[in-house]
């Protein structure tokens, strides 16, 4: 299964259709498969962005804001969001793994730093 | 530069809040000692100047000081981090302020003016306020157009502490909704009911991809219009946008048209033509009532669609297209497949991405819109001036279902704005069908009576013949219109052509010499 989290530097990125990177991991729903990868997008684009989400066969998305009209076509792709999120992809991720994640979560991390 | 009490003498401008509350803050007391507050420069008290910034947040008064002001507040430290937000910006970000202090303001705002922190750290660093227009991403995942007014935060010894974040909702200001962009496609494409909004923001998604769509609705529901709108918006956008309708045409043509076919390959073929397929390379092909394509051609189109290749009719060659498919029916074509009448495979092909367009009847709000609409686009067209309908009227117009949808209610405002000759449209200027429905509506109510079970029925039996002389009516009234056009009158009349066959047979209104092919 597929996870992507959309990032800037440490972070989860506040809003989705202005993330510029992303990081993909692989995993088996408890543990990551590999290491995580990170791609750099041309510029910044929701639309484009979905697109790679569709074609990545991601299943899961991790990010800040997104609007409704994304969120409902992720949805009806059968892949879950948990969007709202502000903190550490790093943490995000470990959470997710752990099943705590919930959209909307202010994460420790945020206040790092 | 602004200093603290400079700041505080600004703060009246974002919101008119009570002096005494601005006098609490500035001296720390009950503030009903102090002299009012009456003008501009305010009286700042000269103790008030060695209160810092901290110092004022400590007074505990802040909260009720920013929850005054009718906008999103943010207060930030010099690392910009929150130190408060006020409830307008707790509703609008879903964030608590207790939960947001020592975040990074970006991470909570999710604007797009940030430009990753940069935006608040050259206001700190050139201590000038600054306004930019932006938009947030709100906890309800809405993007409202904001103002944001950053205004660095000074001590007395003009030591920059933080900043001032004021957000001014600008959603009142700016286009609240439809399809922006191509003003033609936006005009002709009206909505403002949660229904169509939904559709409005599946357009944008529906058009960057590749895939195939399959639009459903009723009849009259704009099903072309969209279909352009998603080609438009498409990376094929300034590539042709050619429909066929697959209803209108016999197999044989249907298949020439869509295929092309090459010299010779039949009686008749004089000179290849490229077919529709060809014609719409690189750009979008729209097949209209699908649900009406004749079996055999669906395997054709199926075989198209999965190779991108085809052989014309009587070619040898295979030719290769490049070419979007946005089909629409308003035939609902799970019931087809299961009935046999089209290809499950095919439908699976087509239905990748699913659009329905709602019924006119479940977009009351867009009723009215829509009218207005028309009574000024009638008006505009005549060059007369804009016609209104009268309460009376106006009120059947709301009640009545519209069958045909947009194309009913758009051809009800053409009927009215040329019959009536006055300023504003009375209800006998209304067409007979439209008043013969809405007439049990409009109908005082039947005097309360014991129930009982033959008075009951009476009304039943009595409201059931009406019915069927106010159909044969209708019927008779919308063939005279449509010169009798069976076609066209069944779309007025927002049934199928087979139902107004049925339905003029039931009535007696079939000629005895009148053919027996309208079905289908």
């Amino acid at each position: 299964m597929k996870i992507l989290l959309t990032i800037q530097d440490t972070s989860i990125a506040p809003r989705f259709d202005q993330a510029t990177e992303v990081m993909i991991a692989e995993h088996d729903g408890q543990r990551l498969h590999g290491e995580p990868r990170t791609i750099i997008l041309p510029h910044r684009s929701a639309e484009e962005l979905s697109d790679l989400i569709v074609k990545e066969g991601v299943d899961c998305v991790i990010c800040g804001g997104i609007e409704e009209s994304y969120h409902k076509f992720f949805t009806w792709k059968k892949i879950r969001v948990y969007d709202g999120i502000i903190g550490s992809h790093a943490e995000a991720l470990q959470r997710f793994l752990k099943g705590q994640l919930l959209s909307g979560m202010i994460l420790p991390s945020a206040q790092d730093g | 530069m602004l200093s603290i009490d400079c700041f505080i003498k600004r703060i009246p401008e974002y919101a008119r809040f009570s002096f005494p509350l601005l006098s609490v803050l500035l001296t720390g007391n009950s503030g009903k000692e102090e002299p009012p507050l009456t003008d501009f420069p305010v009286p700042v008290p000269k103790r008030t100047m060695s209160y810092d910034f901290t110092h004022i947040l400590s007074q505990g008064m802040y909260p009720a000081l920013l929850n005054a002001v009718p906008h999103g507040i943010a207060v930030t430290n010099r690392d910009c981090k929150i130190v408060a937000i006020n409830q307008t910006l707790e509703v609008l970000t879903g964030v608590m302020s207790a939960d947001a202090q020592g975040v990074y303001v970006d991470f909570v705002l999710r604007s797009n003016i940030a430009r990753r922190g940069r935006t608040f750290r050259d206001v700190l660093a050139g201590g000038e306020p600054a306004v930019i227009e932006g938009d947030i991403v709100s906890r309800d995942r809405r993007k409202i157009p904001m103002r944001f007014t950053i205004t660095p935060l000074q001590t007395a010894e003009e030591q920059t502490i933080g900043l001032i974040i004021v957000l001014d909702d600008l959603s009142a200001v700016v286009h609240p909704a439809g399809l922006e962009g191509d003003s033609d496609i936006s005009e002709s494409i009206i909505g403002h009911s949660a229904k169509m909004r939904e559709v409005f923001e599946l357009i944008p998604l529906m058009a960057h991809t590749e895939a195939s769509i399959l639009i459903t609705g009723e009849t009259g529901t704009g099903k072309d219009k969209i279909a352009e709108a998603i080609h438009k918006r498409s990376n094929r956008g300034s590539k042709p946008f050619i429909k066929i309708n697959c209803g209108a045409l016999p197999e044989a043509l249907l298949e020439s048209e869509l295929f092309g076919y090459v010299k010779g390959a039949f009686t008749g073929a004089t000179k290849d033509k490229p077919g529709m397929f060809r014609l719409a390379q690189g750009g979008t092909l729209f097949l209209t009532e699908i649900g009406d394509m004749p079996l055999p051609l669906q395997v054709k189109l199926l075989s198209v669609l999965d190779d991108r290749e085809f052989f014309p009719l009587g070619g040898e060659r295979k030719v290769q297209v490049d070419v979007r498919i946005i089909a629409a029916t308003h035939r609902p074509l799970k019931e087809r497949v299961a009935q046999g009448l089209f290809r499950e495979d095919l439908f699976y092909r087509l239905n990748v991405l699913q659009l329905h367009l709602p019924p006119l009847r479940e977009r009351e709000s867009d009723i009215r819109f829509l009218i207005n609409h028309f009574l000024r686009f009638f008006a505009e067209r005549t060059g007369g001036s804009v016609k209104t309908f009268s309460d009376e009227a106006l009120r059947l117009l709301m009640e009545y279902a519209f069958p045909g949808n947009i194309r009913e209610l758009r051809n009800v405002v053409e009927y009215c704005t040329n019959i009536c000759q006055h300023q504003q449209i009375g209800v006998d200027d209304l067409p007979k069908q439209l008043l013969a429905h809405a007439r049990p509506a409009s109908r005082p109510p039947l005097p309360s009576s014991p129930p009982s079970a033959p008075k009951a029925a009476e009304p039943s039996r009595e409201t059931a013949r009406d019915w069927m002389s106010i159909e044969k009516e209708m019927i008779i009234d919308t063939l005279t219109q449509t010169r009798g056009n069976r076609s066209k009158a069944a779309a007025l009349l927002g049934w199928g052509r087979t139902t107004l066959w049925r339905k003029l047979k039931i009535h007696g209104l079939m000629s005895p010499t009148a053919p027996n092919n309208e079905q289908g």
